[in-house]
C-alpha cells in the first residue's frame, strides 16, 4: 500500500505525507493551497457553496463529479483529480464558458454560492447532450443560492454549451494518462502523525484491516461520517474507506434479483434501481443531492442505521437482505433485523456490510413510494411511506409496508400489513389500515415534523395508494413521474 | 485577472458612453464571483500570529450565571486567551438603539439558548471552538418564555406598546354591517446569508483597531466597538468590501463578533479573527419577527372594508434590537394597498428567551401585509365572492380615500392600473374558471390562485438615517475614485452608483474605481437598509461629482474664454466652445492649473417627517409599489405544495439598471416564497434551535422556483418624487410579492369548502400546517376529510 495521498491539484501532482487524515478538502483548499475561492457555506454538505469535481480516469477517459469540499477528507482524493474553481481558467486567463454564462444571464449578486455553482455547471458540462429543465434542477439542487432565485443560474446552465468553449488545462487530452500513472493500483495505508487512515482496494483486505482495528470508523462516503468532525469535532483515527474497495462497488444484475455492493453510490444505482421500482428511484433521485449522491452509499445509508434514512424503507418493503462480513465469515440477514434499535444495529466489532440483495420478485407498479419533507429536493424526510401491494382479483395478495421516520428505526407496519392482506382492496380495508397504523407506531415530534402530523400522513399515504390503484386513477403527485407540474 | 470571453456589455458605438443610469450593467464584481477571486473576509491574507475565536455558548435559555469555571478551556490545546465580561474595558453593551439591554458578553445572566458568555482566542478555529466547549458552568435555571402567547400572558415586553389610530374603528366596527374576528400566526425567518458572519480586527498604533466585516453598518460597528473599548470613534476603522449575502441579518448581527474580535485585539496585542460556524450563526443571530395578528374587521356587502382593529404581537427575543422600528413597520403596513376608513392598530414588542430578532427585507411591513390580505380573503369568503374583486374595491383612490393610518396622504398611487395591468396579462379570471373546473374534478390535487400587490413605503422611519455622504476623487491621469457610505451585499448597488456617476461626469464607467466602504472615507453613515442604498448614496455620489464637474466647468470656461453654460460633458469628451477635450485631458489641464479635484457629496431625504407619539406624519417619501399573481397545487392527503406559475409585475421607477433590479425582484420573490412555505423556525420545549443549520432549515432550493415564471418591470413606472434619475427603491418591496403564494395556498384550501369558508392556515406553509388547515376545513364545512 502507498504511503503518500497522490492526486492531481488542477493539472499538478501532490503527494501529501504529513496530514491530519481528518483534513477536509476544503480546509485543504483555502488552509493548505490558498486556494480561497472554494467557500464554506454550512460544513455539513448541504448548501454547495464548497462544490469542487473530482475527476476519475477509467483508463481511457475521464469521468467527472462535483463534491462537497466541507465533508470529504483528504486522504479520499488519492488516486483523483481536485478541480477547484481556480482551476477553470483557459488560455489567456479566459473565462470557461459556465462562468460567462453566469455573468452573461446576471446569474450572481453576492457570489458567495457562486463558485460551487459554476463547479456543478462544470460538471454538466462535462456530460453530453444539451440538459433540460430537470436535469438543471437535479444538478444545482445541492446548491443553495439566497439572492437570484435561481432563474438567471439556469438560464445559465441551458445558454453554456452554446457558447465558445474555452478548455482549461485540467481537462486537457492527456489528464486520464497523467492520473493513471499516478496511480500504483493498491491500496492507501497513511498515516502521519495526527492519525491513520486505510483505503483497501480489496474486500479481502478491508476485512483484515477491520479484524485488526475492530473500533475503526468504517468511512463510506461521509456525508454523514464527516459530520461528526465538522459538527460533533470529534478526531478519527483510525479511518477506514471503504470507497476503493472493487468488489463493494460492483452493482450485479440477476434474473430475481439484484447485489449491491455497499460502497456503490446513489447515483450509480439510480439508474438500475430506477429501470426496476421508479418510486424506488424517485427516492433516490430526491434523496440529499448530486453531490451527496456522488459520493453517498446505500450500504452507507444502512449502515448508520439512522431511523430517517430514504433507502431502508423501499428496500424492507422489497424483502431486502444484508450479507455481513467479518474476517472470512459471512452471514446473510434480512435488512429489516439489522435495525434493532434507535443507535443499535446488528454488527459486530470488525464486521461490515458487503452487500444488499434486493429481490426482484415484485412488479413495478406494484412499489409505491412517498418521502414527505418541507421541501421536495435535498430534504430529509419526515415520513417515507414505502409500500408493496399486490391487489389480485381486488384482493390484497401481499403487503410489505415499511415507513421511516416513524420510529426509532426504519419500520415494517405489520399491523397494517395483517389489517390489509387477503381483504378485498377497498376503502373499508384501508379504513382497518389506516386504525392499525396507531397499533403500529407511536411517533414522536421534532423539527421536521409533529407526531400527530407523522400518524395522519402515514394514514394518508395508504389512502393515497388506494387513489393511485383505481382503474381511473387521478393526478395524485406534485413532483416526479406523473405529476401535476412535470405533465 | 480574468479576462470574460466577450465583453460584460455589449460597447456602443464609438463616441458614446460606456455606462450610464438606465443600463444593464453587470454586477462589478461578476467577472471575481464566477472565477473565486472576489475576496471575502475569510479570504483575505492572514496577519502573522492571527488567533481565530470561538464563543462560549449558554446551554440554558433562561438562568443565573451562578459560576463560570473556564480553567479547562484555558488548560485546552492552542488556546492563548479567554475573556469574559470582567475583562471588557468600556461598556458591556452593544444594543443600537441604546436601550442597553443588549451585552457583548452575558454577565450573571443568560437570556436565550446559545448566548455567549465567554469568547475563547486559540492558535485555530478548530482548537477555538473544542475549547469553547470546556466550560463548568452552574447555572440556576429560571422559567424560560418562549412564545409571544406567554409573553403577552405574563406582560414581558422589551419595549412599550404602541398605538396608531385613524377615526374610531371600536365604534365604527359596532356599526358595520359585517364584522369578522380572526387570527393569523407568522413564522419568523433565518436569513441564511450564505456567507456567515465574520469578523477580522488588526491592532494598530495607539491601541486603535482595524476591523475587516462583512456587515450593512460599519458606522455602527466603529461607534459601538468606541463604547465596549472605551476610545473615541476615530480610533476604530471599519471597512467593508462586500458580503455574501445579509438580508438584514448584519444590519445589527455582525456587531457582536467584529467587539470580541476588537476586544482580542486590544486586550492580546494580536490580530483576531471570528468566523460563526453555521450551526452557531444560526443559534447565536437573530431573524425575522415572528408575530400573532389578531384582527377584527367591519364590512359592507360589497365587500369594503368600514372598520379595521387589530393587534399586531411580535416575538422581539430577550432585547429590543431594532425592534421599535421593525414593529412599528409592520404597523405602517398593516393598510398595504387599501384604504382602511377607520382603523386601530395596536402593537405589543413580547420579550422572550429566544435570540434578539432583528431587521429582515421588509423589516416588519410583510407580516402586516400577510394580515390586511387574510382579512381581504376573509372577506371574499365570507361573501362569496372572488378575493381579488374586494383587492380592487379596497384600494386607495381619489381624495377621501387616500390617507393612511399614520395620516399620510397617498399621492403616487399606481397601484389600481398596475393591478389592472396584470391581472390581463396573467389571464386571471380565464385561468380562475380553469382551476375551479379542474378543482371539481381532481380528488386529491387542488389547485389555488391569488394576486397580491404591494404598497412599500420608502425611507427610514427613524428619520435622521435619511442622510448619506460620498467621496469622489478624480486624479490628476482622469481616472475616478469612487466612495460612498453604502455598503454592497450582492443587490448590485456599487455597479448603481457608479453608473450614476459615470452618467454625471460622461465618462465610461469602468474608468471609476469602485472602493470598499469605509468609516475613514465617509463618517456616520446610515446602514445599507431600508432599500435606500441607491436612493441616497446615489444622490450624494451624484452631488460629489457634482461639485468637481462644476469645477471643471469653470476651469475650462474661463481657460478658453467662453461663459460655463458653454462646457457640455458629453461621452468622454468635454464640449467647451468650439472644441472637444477628451475628459483626462481637462482633467490633467485643471489639476496644473490647481484645481481642486476631490469632493464630498451629501444628501438628506426631503420632505420626511414623523412625530411617533402621535403616529402622525410623512414618514416615507414615497411608495414602491408591485403585484403578483401565484398559482399553486397541494396535495390534500399530504399538504405537500408547489407553485405552479407566478406572474409579476413590478414598479421600480426609471431603473438604474434593469437587469439588477429584476434580479431583486426575482430574489425577492423566491425568498418570500420561501418564508411562507418551507422555511420553519422550530424552537424545542427548553428554547433550543431544532432548525440551526440547512438540513433542517429549508430555503428554496432550484426545483422550488416556479416553472413558468414571468417577472415584468412596470414599464409606465416613473417616480413622481425627485429621486436619483426618478429610479425606485428595489431591495425590500418584492418579498412581499411572495405573499401571494401563501395565499393562492389557502385558496386552494377554500376550493375544499366551495370558497365559502376561509381556511385557517398560519404561516409557513408547510406540508404539516396546510394538512392540517384542510382536515380543520373539512370538518368545519361537515362533511368528510379528503
Amino acid at each position: 500500500m502507498g504511503k503518500a495521498i497522490s492526486f492531481l491539484l488542477g493539472d499538478a501532482e501532490r503527494h501529501l505525507d504529513s496530514v491530519d487524515p481528518n483534513l477536509t478538502v476544503l480546509r485543504y483548499l483555502r488552509e493548505v493551497e490558498g486556494l480561497t475561492g472554494t467557500k464554506e457555506g454550512c460544513a455539513e454538505g448541504d448548501c454547495g457553496a464548497c462544490t469542487v469535481v473530482l475527476g476519475e480516469s477509467n483508463g481511457e477517459r475521464m469521468h467527472y463529479r462535483a463534491v462537497n469540499a466541507c465533508i470529504l477528507f483528504t486522504p479520499a482524493l488519492d488516486g483523483k483529480q481536485l478541480i477547484a474553481i481556480e482551476h477553470l481558467k483557459g488560455a489567456d486567463d479566459r473565462l470557461h464558458p459556465a462562468q460567462d454564462a453566469m455573468v452573461q444571464t446576471h446569474g450572481t449578486q453576492c457570489g458567495f454560492c457562486t463558485p460551487g455553482f459554476i463547479m456543478s455547471l462544470f460538471a454538466l458540462y462535462e456530460e453530453p447532450g444539451a440538459p433540460d429543465r430537470a436535469r438543471i434542477d437535479d444538478t444545482l439542487a445541492g446548491n443553495l443560492c439566497r439572492c437570484t432565485g435561481y432563474g438567471p443560474i439556469v438560464k445559465a446552465a441551458r445558454d453554456m454549451k452554446s457558447l465558445e468553449p474555452n478548455t482549461p488545462a485540467c481537462v486537457k487530452p492527456g489528464i486520464a494518462r497523467q492520473l493513471d500513472r499516478l496511480s500504483d493500483g493498491d491500496g492507501l495505508a497513511f498515516e502521519s502523525k495526527d492519525g491513520r487512515f486505510f483505503a483497501p482496494r480489496t474486500a479481502d483486505e478491508l476485512a483484515d484491516l477491520l479484524l485488526a482495528h475492530p473500533k475503526a470508523t468504517i468511512l463510506s462516503g461521509g456525508t454523514d461520517v464527516g459530520l461528526w468532525v465538522t459538527k460533533a469535532l470529534r478526531h478519527l483515527d483510525p479511518v477506514i474507506h471503504t470507497g476503493q474497495v472493487a468488489e463493494l462497488k460492483e452493482l450485479r444484475q440477476f434474473d430475481d434479483h439484484l447485489e449491491i455492493g455497499a460502497a456503490v453510490t446513489y447515483e450509480d444505482a439510480h439508474e438500475v434501481i430506477a429501470q426496476h421500482f421508479p418510486d424506488f428511484g424517485e427516492v433516490i433521485r430526491r434523496l440529499g443531492c448530486r453531490q451527496v449522491r456522488n459520493v453517498g452509499t446505500i450500504g452507507g445509508n444502512i449502515g448508520n442505521g439512522s431511523p430517517i434514512g430514504d433507502s431502508p424503507p423501499p428496500l424492507i418493503a422489497l424483502g431486502a437482505r444484508l450479507v455481513l462480513r467479518r474476517g472470512a465469515e459471512r452471514r446473510e440477514i434480512a435488512l429489516e433485523d439489522y435495525f434493532i434499535d434507535y443507535g443499535k444495529q446488528d454488527r459486530q466489532p470488525g464486521e461490515f456490510i458487503e452487500r444488499i440483495i434486493m429481490p426482484l420478485e415484485t412488479a413495478a407498479g406494484e412499489l409505491r413510494c412517498y418521502k414527505i419533507s418541507k421541501r421536495f429536493d435535498q430534504d430529509i424526510s419526515a415520513v417515507l411511506g414505502a409500500f408493496n401491494l399486490r391487489i389480485t382479483d381486488g384482493r390484497v395478495e401481499r403487503a410489505r409496508i415499511c415507513y421511516g421516520g416513524m420510529a426509532g428505526t426504519p419500520k415494517r407496519a405489520l399491523a397494517c400489513e395483517a389489517a390489509l392482506t387477503g381483504q378485498p382492496w377497498t376503502l373499508e380495508t384501508v379504513q382497518q389500515g389506516r386504525v392499525a397504523l396507531d397499533s403500529d407506531f407511536t411517533p414522536m415530534s421534532d423539527q421536521r415534523a409533529s407526531a400527530g402530523y407523522r400518524m395522519l400522513v402515514a394514514k394518508n399515504l395508504l389512502t393515497k395508494v388506494y387513489h393511485e390503484t383505481n382503474d381511473a386513477p387521478p393526478v395524485s403527485r406534485l413532483v416526479g413521474a406523473g405529476s401535476l407540474a412535470h405533465g | 485577472m480574468v479576462r470574460p470571453s466577450r465583453p460584460l456589455y455589449e460597447p456602443p458605438p464609438l463616441g458614446l458612453l460606456w455606462g450610464g443610469v438606465h443600463k444593464d450593467l453587470a454586477h462589478d464584481s461578476a467577472l471575481k464571483h464566477v472565477s473565486g477571486e472576489a475576496r471575502y473576509v475569510d479570504d483575505l491574507p492572514e496577519p502573522r500570529d492571527l488567533l481565530h475565536l470561538a464563543a462560549g455558548m449558554s446551554e440554558q435559555a433562561h438562568a443565573k450565571l451562578l459560576d463560570l469555571d473556564l480553567s479547562a478551556v484555558r488548560d485546552a490545546p492552542g488556546v492563548v486567551a479567554v475573556f469574559t465580561a470582567q475583562d471588557i474595558p468600556g461598556f458591556n453593551d452593544i444594543s443600537p438603539t441604546g436601550t442597553r439591554d443588549d451585552p457583548l458578553l452575558a454577565d450573571g445572566l443568560v437570556e436565550f439558548h446559545g448566548q455567549p458568555m465567554f469568547v475563547v482566542a486559540a492558535a485555530t478555529t478548530e482548537q477555538a471552538r473544542a475549547a469553547a466547549r470546556l466550560a463548568q458552568v452552574r447555572y440556576e435555571e429560571l422559567e424560560p418564555v418562549l412564545s409571544v402567547d406567554h409573553a403577552l400572558e405574563r406582560g414581558d415586553f422589551v419595549l412599550e406598546p404602541h398605538e396608531m389610530r385613524r377615526g374610531n374603528a371600536e365604534a365604527a366596527l359596532k356599526q358595520a354591517p359585517r364584522r369578522i374576528k380572526g387570527q393569523i400566526r407568522i413564522g419568523g425567518q433565518e436569513h441564511f446569508y450564505l456567507e456567515g458572519q465574520i469578523a477580522l480586527a488588526l491592532p494598530m498604533e495607539d491601541g486603535d483597531v482595524q476591523i475587516y466585516t462583512s456587515s450593512q453598518h460599519p458606522s455602527e460597528i466603529q461607534h459601538t466597538a468606541a463604547r465596549v473599548l472605551d476610545c473615541p470613534s476615530n480610533g476604530v476603522t471599519v471597512e467593508v468590501r462586500r458580503m455574501g449575502g445579509a438580508f438584514g441579518g448584519k444590519e445589527t448581527q455582525a456587531a457582536q463578533w467584529c467587539l470580541l474580535a476588537a476586544l482580542v485585539a486590544r486586550l492580546t496585542g494580536r490580530s483576531a479573527k471570528f468566523r460563526l460556524d453555521r450551526d452557531h450563526d444560526m443559534a447565536m443571530t437573530g431573524k425575522r419577527h415572528d408575530f400573532l395578528a389578531d384582527y377584527e374587521v367591519g364590512f359592507d356587502d360589497d365587500g369594503r372594508i368600514t372598520a379595521l382593529d387589530t393587534t399586531l404581537s411580535s416575538r422581539c427575543g430577550f432585547s429590543a434590537d431594532l425592534s421599535a422600528s421593525i414593529n412599528d413597520r409592520a404597523m405602517f403596513h398593516a393598510d398595504n394597498c387599501y384604504y382602511l376608513d377607520q382603523v386601530h392598530i395596536l402593537s405589543h414588542r413580547c420579550k422572550t428567551n429566544t435570540v434578539s430578532n432583528t431587521a429582515f427585507r421588509g423589516f416588519g411591513g410583510p407580516q402586516g401585509m400577510v394580515m390586511i390580505e387574510r382579512v381581504i380573503d376573509e372577506i371574499a369568503r365570507a361573501l362569496g365572492k372572488d378575493p381579488l374583486e374586494i383587492r380592487k374595491l379596497n384600494l386607495y383612490g381619489d381624495e377621501g380615500r387616500n390617507v393612511t393610518p399614520y395620516h399620510m396622504t397617498v399621492e403616487d398611487n399606481v397601484a389600481p392600473e398596475l393591478i389592472a395591468e396584470l391581472e390581463a396579462t396573467s389571464d386571471y379570471w380565464a385561468r380562475r374558471e380553469e382551476i375551479a373546473q379542474f378543482n371539481k374534478t381532481s380528488p386529491v390535487i387542488k389547485r389555488g390562485l391569488a394576486l397580491t400587490p404591494v404598497k412599500f413605503g420608502i425611507s427610514f422611519t427613524t428619520t435622521f438615517l435619511n442622510q448619506a455622504g460620498a467621496l469622489v476623487h478624480v486624479y490628476s491621469d482622469g481616472s475616478v475614485h469612487l466612495n460612498h457610505g453604502g455598503t454592497e451585499m450582492g443587490q448590485g448597488l456599487y455597479i448603481k452608483i457608479a453608473q450614476v456617476v459615470a452618467e454625471e461626469f460622461q465618462i465610461d464607467v469602468d474608468r471609476i474605481k469602485i472602493t470598499a466602504t469605509t468609516t475613514a472615507k465617509v463618517p456616520n453613515t446610515s446602514p445599507t437598509a431600508a432599500s435606500s442604498g441607491a436612493d441616497m448614496n446615489g444622490m450624494a455620489a451624484q452631488a460629489a461629482a457634482r461639485t468637481i464637474k462644476d469645477r471643471l466647468a469653470a476651469f475650462a470656461a474661463e481657460q478658453f474664454q467662453v461663459s460655463p453654460e458653454e462646457v457640455l460633458f458629453t461621452n468622454n469628451r468635454v464640449v467647451v466652445g468650439e472644441r472637444e477635450i477628451p475628459f483626462p485631458e481637462l482633467v490633467h489641464m485643471a489639476y496644473h492649473d490647481r484645481v481642486h479635484l476631490s469632493s464630498t457629496g451629501f444628501y438628506k431625504t426631503p420632505k420626511v417627517h414623523y412625530e411617533r407619539e402621535t403616529a402622525r406624519g410623512r414618514p416615507f417619501f414615497y411608495f414602491a409599489y408591485g403585484a403578483a399573481v401565484a398559482e399553486v397545487a397541494i396535495d390534500t392527503l399530504t399538504g405537500e405544495n408547489k407553485v405552479l406559475r407566478v406572474d409579476i409585475l413590478h414598479d421600480v421607477g426609471r431603473s438604474l439598471n434593469p437587469a439588477i433590479d429584476l434580479g431583486q425582484i426575482e430574489g425577492g420573490f423566491i425568498q418570500g416564497m420561501g418564508w411562507l412555505t418551507s422555511e420553519e423556525l422550530w424552537f424545542d420545549a427548553k428554547g433550543r434551535l431544532g432548525t440551526h443549520a440547512p438540513s433542517t432549515y429549508k430555503i428554496p432550493a432550484c426545483a422550488d422556483r416556479p416553472e413558468d415564471f414571468r417577472v415584468k418591470i412596470y414599464e409606465r413606472g416613473e417616480n413622481v418624487e425627485e429621486t436619483i434619475h426618478r429610479s425606485k427603491a428595489v431591495g425590500e418591496p418584492p418579498l412581499m410579492l411572495g405573499i401571494s403564494v401563501f395565499n393562492a395556498i389557502a385558496d386552494a384550501i377554500a376550493s375544499l369548502a366551495d370558497y365559502r369558508l376561509q381556511p385557517g392556515l398560519d404561516s409557513p406553509a408547510t406540508p404539516e400546517r396546510v394538512l392540517f388547515a384542510v382536515d380543520e376545513l373539512c370538518q368545519r364545512k361537515g362533511g368528510s376529510v379528503p
